[in-house]
Order: structure tokens, then C-alpha cells, then sequence
């Protein structure tokens, strides 16, 4: 029934997804006009701090490359420490990204549009920082090529039953898959900055790297076609991504890790912290640029949080299901984990995740606080060291106790895990501030595609909602 | 030939319309009238166009089906090989054939093999990286990519009669109707 098609779009009329009088070409000149202007000393000032994070990773790598990995923490029980914790991180920020972009584009969710190209470069330099870690975890990671299938001179081949090595394929498809898709919802958006740049130099690079789009409807058929298609492998990319990263732990036998409840629980957990990272990023890239409050209204911060807030519970109904299924388990090591977790010498940590991420995301319910942007920045923050805090309680407690007590250890970070992972943070904000000095940060093809299809899209087209016969071009948002 | 000695080439006659509806419009009748070789340029993909425009193609799913079939096939062969032939490798002692450890980076193989076709297969169909093209002469054409929509019937199609592609295209009420230097 027509009806239940047109559902979400007349849920928009009341939500509207535009604020202020649009036209295409006020959107195509809003948005491509921020690249090429001057920026904000705000900005000068954030991508010094960030290239201060970055310039600190590159000295905090050289250091780990000469002393090697004993500056770390781990030992044994705990080898995976700080670099595991990271990973996982990062990881699961990008998460949001590819949800919003591809998993949303195929639930037809049209606020998507406003935010995707944002989470998208989100995600390509969290998976950056990500992949940092197990790199450099490996010890020698000049010899990382191993865990591609080269023919070498040892005639030795990848363990491809190792979930381990899954991870490297995982990951690293996911990183491509993740640049094809950002680029090719890229290129008519280059095309339109080299077709209004105002100087050569402008429509030059914009021009190459537009690889000479001219909009044509064959062009835009194939290209439609290869985005759906991209966003419908990316669906499951991104969840074999997370669910194979907690197969390296469910594979084990580490109390705590053997737990068929693993990879949906990651999943969750991913999108919970990636939804936390887009709000930290956009909140303050609103103030920054006050152009993108016209795209990126209250509705959209508004459904993020609420989006935060669901992910959360299903997040914490995996905290209560570990919790159940250690005890049920009638295993002493699993129970006693679970005791472990609750009063053993981490206790700290634990409560700090259940309060993070468990109790203070539930003020998401009242509107008034999902309307509060210091209110939302701050929880968002929150959430993000939540997440932080559950691998660390994954990893690290699993590890420190488990079967022999003659076995068991303390595991401590010291100043040097501190040092890459503040600086991994240093870089990514590098890289975003470096997106939005040069790259559209919407997509602006699918923003005027979008406001066409809601607010123009008289005359009897088939997406056009029944009740919005507003033909005026400013008809949009009101 | 239509085109007198004196006349310089033309790649066609390009008319510009305001709204998507004029587009939609004139693309059906520009195909009812017979032209095969023209082409529409919006600054959004607008649903229905090709549709209107009598092209039908599927050239993209069907690489992307197909390269996705290889990465499967691909990824499997190599970790069957690898892991069964050329360097068995007894790992807590499992089947040297253990196929379902085999399930993920065929997965893989796949996603990414089906990638590379969408990306490469779309630019490869569509010519991309030629930087030159004849309707980047019209000046109006910039107008392209922000809000103006065009239709281009091409000199090479057999229909194609200077004169008379000018008048039927100012039959479409456009904005403007231009011809279209080599």
C-alpha cells in the first residue's frame, strides 16, 4: 500500500529536515562555498592542537620502533592491553559511519543525507587510527606483510583459521570499501566545486580529482546503481567487521570472551559509540560553521541521540546477559569473573561503564536534554569513554585472572600507552579539520536530490508526499 | 550531410530547462520523436529520467555480481590452497579442509572484489578521467552541476538535422537552445 511507503516522508513534513528557504542553488552554494573560503581561527586553532596530536604520534611511534613493545604495559596474563583496547575503539567509532551511510540509505532514512559524508570521513580516519595498533602490537611491523598471502621466501602462507588473521582481511576491506564509497558520493560534489570555484587553482584540483564528471543521466544511472549496490555490501561488511573482532576474543577460552553473544553485542556497542562520535564532532562543527545548521537541524541531533540512546540499551542488556549467562553458566572461572568484574581490584573501571554508558545515557529520554547541545556534548563524551572503558573491562579483567590463581597478574599502562593513544586522538582531529577545510562536508547531490523529492516534487512524481504541494522553491522547512 | 562547408563541427544542439519536470518532459519527447543518441545532464540523479530517456541498463550490477562471484571463489581457492596443498598445517588438529574457517575471508574477498567492480565498473562505463568534453563548452553548462537541466541530442544520431533538432528542441519551451562546438 502506498500508504506505508510514504510513512517516513510525511513524518518529515512535521520534522522538516531543512531550516530556512532552500533552493538548489542556495544548498549547492552554502555548502561548496565553505572550502572555498576562508576558514575561522577556530579552525586555525583546532588543527594546530590536532597537528600538535599528530606530529606527538609520529615521535611516539619512532620511540615505540626503537625501544619495541616493552615501553608498553602488557605482560604476562595481560598481552593485550592498551593496543587491544584502542583498536576495538576506533574501530567501532567508524561504525557509525558506515551505519548511517549505507545500512540508513537502505532503510530509505532521509535524514541520513545530512550527515553521511561527515560520518563517512569519520569513519576512514577512525579505521586509520585503528589499524595503528594491532600494527604496531605485532612487534615488528616491518614484517606486517606476513599476514597478507605473499609468497615469500619462508614458502609460509597467512593461518587463515585464526580469526586474527580474518581481522586483517576484515579490517582492511573495510577501509577500502569504506574510500570507494566515500568517493564515489564525492565525485558530482568535486565536480560542482570545480564548476563554482573561484579560482584556477580551485577548479584545477577540484577538477582532477572530479575525474571529469559533467552530470550526465547515464553517468548518474551508474553511478546510483553502484551507490546502492556499495551501500548493500557495505550492510554487511560492517557487521562481519565488528562480529569478526569479537571473535577474536569469543574464539578463546577466557572466561568472560567464550560468549556466543559476542558479536552482536560488539555490533551494538559499535554503533553506540560511533553515534556518541558523530555528536562530539558535529555539535561543535555546527558552531564552527554556522551554514551546516541549515542541513544539520535539531531533528537530526535529535534522532541521533535517540538512535544513541537504543543502541544503549541493547549494549547494556548485554552487560546483564554476560552477567546472567556467567553465573548460569555453573563454570567457577565465569562466575567468578562476573564477582571479579563487580569487587576485584578493576572495580573502578566496571561501575565507571555501567554509570557511562548505562545509567547517565537514560537522561536521553527527556527531549528537553536531547535539545541541550552542551547537555548532548558532554554525554556523548561520556558515552565515548563508556565504551572506552568496556574493552578495557573486556580485556583486561578477563585477562588478569582467569584459571590459575598462580597464573594471575596486574596489568597498568604506563606512560607510554597514554602517549599513542592521546595522540591517535590528536590525529583524527587533524584529519577531520583537514576534511573540512577542503572537502564538502555534506553531500550536496543527495541533500538537493532529497529536498526535491520532500518539498518540490509536484506534479505527480511517485516519491512526492500526497500532503506537500509546494511548489515554491523557498517552500522548504518553513 | 546536414551541415553545410562553412559551419564549424558540432557535437549537437543542448537546450536548458528549469525544473526537472521540463527535463522529465522533454527527455520523452526527444526519445518519442526518435533521437537515440542525446543525453541529459541534471546537477541530482532524478528517478524516472532514463527511464523517460529509453535507456536501460544493468552493466554495473551484473560486473559487480560478477566480481563479486570472484572474490568468493578467489578467496576460497587461495585459502584452500594454501592451507590444504601447498603448506598443510595441522592447527589443534582440524580438518586440513576445515571450510568453515574459510567463511569469513570469503566473505571478504567477496565485499572487496564486489567493491572494486562498482567503483572501477561505473568509471570505466562511464568514460571517466576524459577532462575534456564537448558540452563543457557551452558556458551555461557550469549551471549543470547546481540548477539547470539540459538535454544534448548529438550530431552523430541519424535523426539529427541541424535546423530541424533546433526547432523541435525550441518546441520543448526551454530556457535556451545552443549548439554545441566539437
Amino acid at each position: 500500500m502506498q500508504q506505508t511507503i510514504k510513512a517516513p516522508e510525511v513524518q518529515i513534513k512535521e520534522f522538516p529536515l531543512f531550516e530556512g528557504a532552500q533552493n538548489y542553488e542556495r544548498i549547492t552554494e552554502q555548502i561548496t562555498r565553505i572550502p572555498m573560503e576562508r576558514h575561522p581561527m577556530a579552525w586555525t586553532i583546532m588543527f594546530g592542537l590536532g597537528f600538535i596530536g599528530a606530529t606527538s604520534l609520529v615521535m611516539a611511534l619512532a620511540w615505540l620502533l626503537i625501544n619495541g613493545v616493552g615501553l608498553w604495559g602488557i605482560n604476562q596474563p595481560v598481552g593485550w592491553g592498551f593496543d587491544i583496547i584502542n583498536f576495538v575503539w576506533w574501530i567501532g567509532i567508524g561504525h557509525a559511519g558506515t551505519l548511517i551511510s549505507a545500512i540508513l540509505l537502505l532503510l530509505r532514512q532521509a535524514w541520513r543525507m545530512s550527515i553521511n559524508r561527515f560520518a563517512e570521513a569519520m569513519t576512514i580516519f577512525a579505521v586509520m587510527c585503528a589499524g595503528l595498533f594491532p600494527l604496531f602490537h605485532t612487534g615488528r611491523p616491518w614484517v606486517a606483510y606476513w599476514l597478507f598471502p605473499i609468497p615469500n621466501w619462508l614458502a609460509m602462507w597467512p593461518q587463515f583459521r585464526s580469526p586474527l588473521e580474518w581481522d586483517v582481511w576484515a579490517v582492511s576491506t573495510y577501509f577500502t570499501v569504506s574510500v570507494l564509497f566515500w568517493y564515489m558520493g564525492l565525485i558530482p560534489d568535486l565536480a560542482k566545486m570545480r564548476d563554482r570555484a573561484k579560482t584556477h587553482l580551485q577548479r584545477v584540483v577540484n577538477g582532477i580529482f572530479a575525474l571529469g564528471w559533467r552530470n550526465s543521466a547515464i553517468h548518474w544511472m551508474r553511478w546510483e546503481q553502484a551507490y546502492l549496490l556499495l551501500a548493500g555490501l557495505s550492510t554487511p561488511l560492517v557487521l562481519s567487521v565488528h562480529s569478526i573482532v569479537s571473535l577474536d576474543f569469543a574464539i578463546s577460552i577466557v572466561p568472560g570472551w567464550h560468549v556466543t553473544i559476542f558479536p552482536p553485542y560488539f555490533v551494538a556497542g559499535a554503533i553506540f559509540s560511533g553515534f556518541a562520535m558523530v555528536l562530539t564532532l558535529v555539535i561543535p562543527f555546527r558552531i564552527l560553521y554556522p551554514k551546516l545548521q541549515e542541513y544539520i537541524t535539531m531533528n537530526h541531533i535529535d534522532w541521533m541521540a535517540k538512535v544513541m540512546l537504543a543502541t544503549g540499551w541493547i549494549v547494556f542488556y548485554g552487560y546483564l546477559c554476560e552477567m546472567f549467562f556467567g553465573w548460569y553458566s555453573g563454570v567457577q572461572f565465569e562466575q567468578f569473573l562476573v564477582v571479579n568484574r563487580f569487587f576485584g581490584p578493576y572495580w573502578p573501571a566496571f561501575w565507571a561503564l555501567i554509570l557511562c554508558n548505562g545509567i547517565i545515557p537514560q537522561v536521553l529520554w527527556l527531549p528537553k536534554v536531547r535539545h541541550n547541545l552542551l547537555a548532548l556534548f558532554i554525554i556523548s563524551i561520556i558515552v565515548n569513554i563508556g565504551m572506552w572503558l568496556e574493552r578495557f573491562v573486556i580485556i583486561v579483567i578477563s585477562l588478569h585472572r582467569d584459571f590459575q590463581t598462580s597464573a594471575w597478574g596486574m596489568y597498568t599502562p604506563t606512560f607510554n600507552d597514554w602517549w599513542l593513544y592521546l595522540s591517535t586522538i590528536g590525529f583524527f582531529v587533524m584529519m577531520m579539520f583537514v576534511f573540512a577545510r577542503f572537502i564538502p562536508m555534506l553531500a550536496v547531490a543527495e541533500l538537493k536530490e532529497l529536498w526535491y523529492r520532500l518539498y518540490h516534487g509536484h506534479n505527480g512524481h511517485a516519491h512526492a508526499p500526497a500532503t506537500q504541494h509546494a511548489p515554491a522553491p523557498q517552500g522548504g522547512g518553513q | 550531410m546536414a551541415h553545410a562547408d562553412t559551419t564549424p563541427k558540432l557535437y549537437g544542439l543542448m537546450a536548458e530547462f528549469e525544473t526537472p519536470e521540463q527535463l522529465l518532459e522533454a527527455a520523452r519527447r526527444t526519445r518519442d520523436a526518435g533521437y537515440r543518441h542525446f543525453d541529459c545532464y541534471t546537477p541530482f540523479p532524478i528517478h524516472g529520467l532514463t527511464a523517460a530517456m529509453g535507456v536501460k541498463e544493468a552493466k554495473v550490477p551484473w560486473t559487480v555480481f560478477i566480481c563479486g562471484l570472484l572474490g568468493a571463489i578467489g578467496a576460497f581457492t587461495l585459502q584452500v590452497w594454501t592451507s590444504v596443498v601447498d603448506y598443510p598445517l595441522n592447527i589443534g588438529g582440524r580438518d586440513l579442509l576445515s571450510w568453515p574457517y574459510f567463511v569469513p575471508i570469503t566473505f571478504e574477498g567477496m565485499v572487496l572484489a564486489a567493491a572494486f567492480g562498482a567503483f572501477f565498473g561505473t568509471h570505466i562505463y562511464n568514460r571517466m578521467l576524459s577532462y575534456y568534453h564537448p558540452v563543457f563548452n557551452v558556458p551555461q553548462f557550469v549551471r549543470a552541476s547546481t540548477d539547470r537541466f539540459f538535454v544534448c541530442i548529438e550530431s552523430k544520431d541519424p535523426k539529427f538535422n541541424r535546423d530541424e533538432t533546433y526547432r523541435f528542441l525550441q518546441s520543448l519551451n526551454p530556457l535556451s537552445v545552443v549548439e554545441v562546438p566539437e
